[in-house]
């Protein structure tokens, strides 16, 4: 894609509103969520996405390229048509996440931050994902799948290839990494029942359950209990 | 075998009773929950009373350190002619943690309803929830509710017709464990590589655009509305002296029933894993982190210390974020604790030379000793790097990659003997290695 394709009427309409989310003079704080936004019309963080935050923050490309390669989810490299995550810190790692990990590779035939011949499918090993309850967890395009041992990973990673989604366990239908850009630059997900999407698993709610099962409450509840005043004429 | 009625009692619903309502997301079953009440309620009182209140209620920052709330309200200079910002932490990363992330997908509005009343009392026009970028599913349901209470007049100018002004914006972060560091955070919101900042002089004076600026966790913030609603006493009721409040304990690892159980501060792990059904069938507990792998192991001694700020200091360790990770025998704390400090080696941001070298040496021999080639040198020289990197850093980064490893040598030095004399099978060909990203 040339500068010119990219450096649209649309895009740069966005860039205005990311900056108007902070205050006047203060506009840098839009680079992060522009880097998503050019990441998610080229698929990557190239040349040109780093000319455009620049051109649209006033500061220089080296200034945008020092932060583009800081964080791990601004991608230098042309990615698959989805990505898959697979946790391997210590906690998800032991309970099987390495050998999921492992049996991925192998079938795709591709290693860490790597992409299918076919396009279909990047996977990389993840760090902590904040989901220790549901360990072992894998996502595909950030949404998450829940108790992943090698068959169930490999039944997710067959189904991409062969064009299909399969619905995750926890958030919405996987939007593929394109679709994904938009919502991290901070715009809503406009697939239409996409924030509905979800079904929160046992595990996050067991201590609710367990004590609404019990009749547990804690008692002495009273909304209308008074907040104590030291200010005069209040 | 269920519960014992004791145990059950220790179960305190607060921050995750919404949870069990599938549509609280939604603004209309929110405010059916008593959502938005205690919002409509501070704004009838003085701002500094809301300050007073919190003080009073003892509430201490869930993220992690446990500074107490009001406190650190209380720093912000007032009438100083400078705008004030309320900065949420929802960089939630710690491995172990998974807190946060549930209550922003089940209960989103909680946490806004506390951003508005935070504002009003700190008075802050502005607020950012920094949400970590991996955590879509969570920023949707946010910035849904978002978009809902702006339009409720929530949010926006002149809140409920009082005045009251509150901007607020959901920021997605992009992938670095260090932005959880509220310094590093405040960097990474202004645009700049996400690195931790010398402290003094603290966020409270100069944060967000060198503004005062109260930086808290998400579950602090939506702690705030039960607060006002319940009062002080009823908050109090819960939890210890110096402690006060409920807690969302995570659990995870080899037990029946990992998840989420609110219980008052306090509580012990032999009775979270009674609430938790136990250890899962044939594992035995040998190792655990009270608060995530930032903070130094438990074992099966330290079953019955109370798991409060106060109790797991005394005991040497930290509260941390209450993820308790739980390991049994079948697990090994030497590979449990290099692949923590792989996780630290990768994460370290580079800022400070002793805790981007010192991971980087301790990945390196951890790795020697896991493939049966260390020496009785290494252990030495594992303690010596963390001797060079406790305290040693801006940040906390640093010291944390320093509690798994001197924990697991303090608990289970054996273990390390056994690779390096040869008595266990080495566990690791460098070939297979699964390596940090």
């Amino acid at each position: 894609m040339s500068y010119e394709e990219l450096d649209t009427e649309e895009l740069r309409t966005r860039a205005a509103e990311i900056r108007a989310r902070f205050p006047e003079g203060r506009e840098r704080s839009a680079l992060l969520p522009l880097l998503h936004l050019v990441q998610s019309v080229e698929g990557k963080v190239t040349p040109n996405g780093v000319r455009f935050c620049a051109e649209q923050l006033g500061i220089t490309r080296a200034q945008v390229g020092a932060v583009a390669t800081f964080y791990t989810m601004y991608k230098r490299r042309t990615g698959g048509k989805h990505l898959v995550s697979v946790c391997t810190n210590t906690l998800c790692g032991m309970m099987g996440g390495d050998k999921t990990y492992k049996a991925l590779s192998e079938h795709l035939g591709v290693g860490h931050e790597e992409t299918t011949e076919d396009g279909s499918i990047t996977l990389e090993h993840a760090e902590c994902l904040a989901a220790c309850d549901y360990a072992p967890v894998l996502t595909v395009d950030y949404e998450f799948y829940n108790n992943v041992d090698e068959e169930k990973g490999l039944e997710i990673v067959k189904r991409l290839q062969a064009g299909e989604i399969p619905m995750p366990d926890r958030g919405a239908t996987p939007a593929g990494l394109a679709g994904i850009g938009e919502q991290l630059a901070g715009y809503g997900d406009g697939r239409p029942g996409a924030v509905a999407e979800n079904a929160t698993g046992e595990p996050t709610l067991r201590g609710a359950r367990l004590a609404a099962d019990h009749g547990i409450s804690v008692p002495g509840f009273d909304p209308n209990t008074p907040i104590p005043s030291k200010q005069e004429g209040k | 075998m269920s519960p014992s009625q004791d145990v059950l009692n220790k179960l305190t619903p607060v921050l995750t009773k919404r949870w069990l309502s599938p549509d609280a997301w939604r603004i209309n079953t929110y405010e059916k929950l008593d959502g938005y009440q205690g919002l409509k309620k501070a704004l009838k009182a003085h701002p500094d009373d809301l300050i007073q209140l919190v003080k009073d209620s003892g509430l201490r920052g869930r993220g992690g350190a446990g500074f107490p709330t009001g406190l650190k309200w209380s720093f912000i200079p007032q009438n100083d002619g400078k705008p004030h910002y309320l900065v949420v932490n929802a960089d939630e990363g710690e491995p172990g943690t998974c807190k946060d992330l549930p209550l922003m997908m089940n209960d989103p509005h909680s946490l806004i309803e506390g951003v508005i009343i935070t504002c009003y009392a700190i008075r802050a026009e502005r607020a950012y929830i920094y949400i970590r970028g991996e955590a879509v599913h969570a920023a949707r349901r946010l910035r849904n509710a978002v978009a809902e209470a702006y339009a409720r007049g929530y949010l926006g100018r002149n809140i409920l017709g009082t005045g009251l002004n509150v901007e607020l914006v959901v920021h997605s972060g992009a992938g670095a464990y260090i932005c959880g560091e509220e310094t590093a955070l405040l960097d990474s919101l202004e645009g700049f590589r996400g690195q931790p900042r010398l402290k003094p002089p603290f966020p409270a004076t100069h944060g967000l655009y060198s503004s005062p600026t109260v930086v808290n966790n998400v579950g602090t913030i939506a702690s705030v509305p039960y607060i006002v609603l319940g009062g002080v006493d009823w908050w109090r009721q819960m939890g210890t002296e110096k402690s006060s409040g409920p807690m969302i304990y995570s659990l995870s690892g080899r037990v029946v029933n990992p998840g989420q159980y609110e219980c008052t501060m306090g509580i012990t792990l032999r009775e979270l894993l009674e609430l938790a059904g136990g250890m899962q069938p044939g594992h035995e507990l040998k190792f655990w982190t009270p608060g995530g792998s930032s903070t130094p192991m438990f074992t099966a001694e330290h079953l019955d210390v109370p798991l409060d700020f106060d109790s797991v200091a005394a005991q040497g360790s930290m509260l941390g974020t209450t993820a308790t990770q739980i390991f049994s025998d079948q697990d090994c704390p030497v590979y449990a604790t290099y692949r923590w400090i792989e996780f630290y080696a990768h994460e370290s941001c580079g800022k400070c030379t002793p805790c981007r070298e010192g991971n980087y040496w301790m990945v390196r021999i951890l790795r020697r000793i896991l493939s049966g080639q260390g020496t009785h040198d290494d252990l030495d020289t594992l303690l010596d790097a963390c001797d060079n990197l406790l305290g040693r850093s801006f940040c906390a980064l640093g010291d944390g990659a320093t509690s798994p490893v001197t924990s697991s040598i303090k608990y289970f030095k054996q273990d390390y003997l056994d690779y390096i004399e040869g008595r266990t099978k080495p566990l690791l060909d460098a070939r297979e290695l699964v390596g940090a990203h």
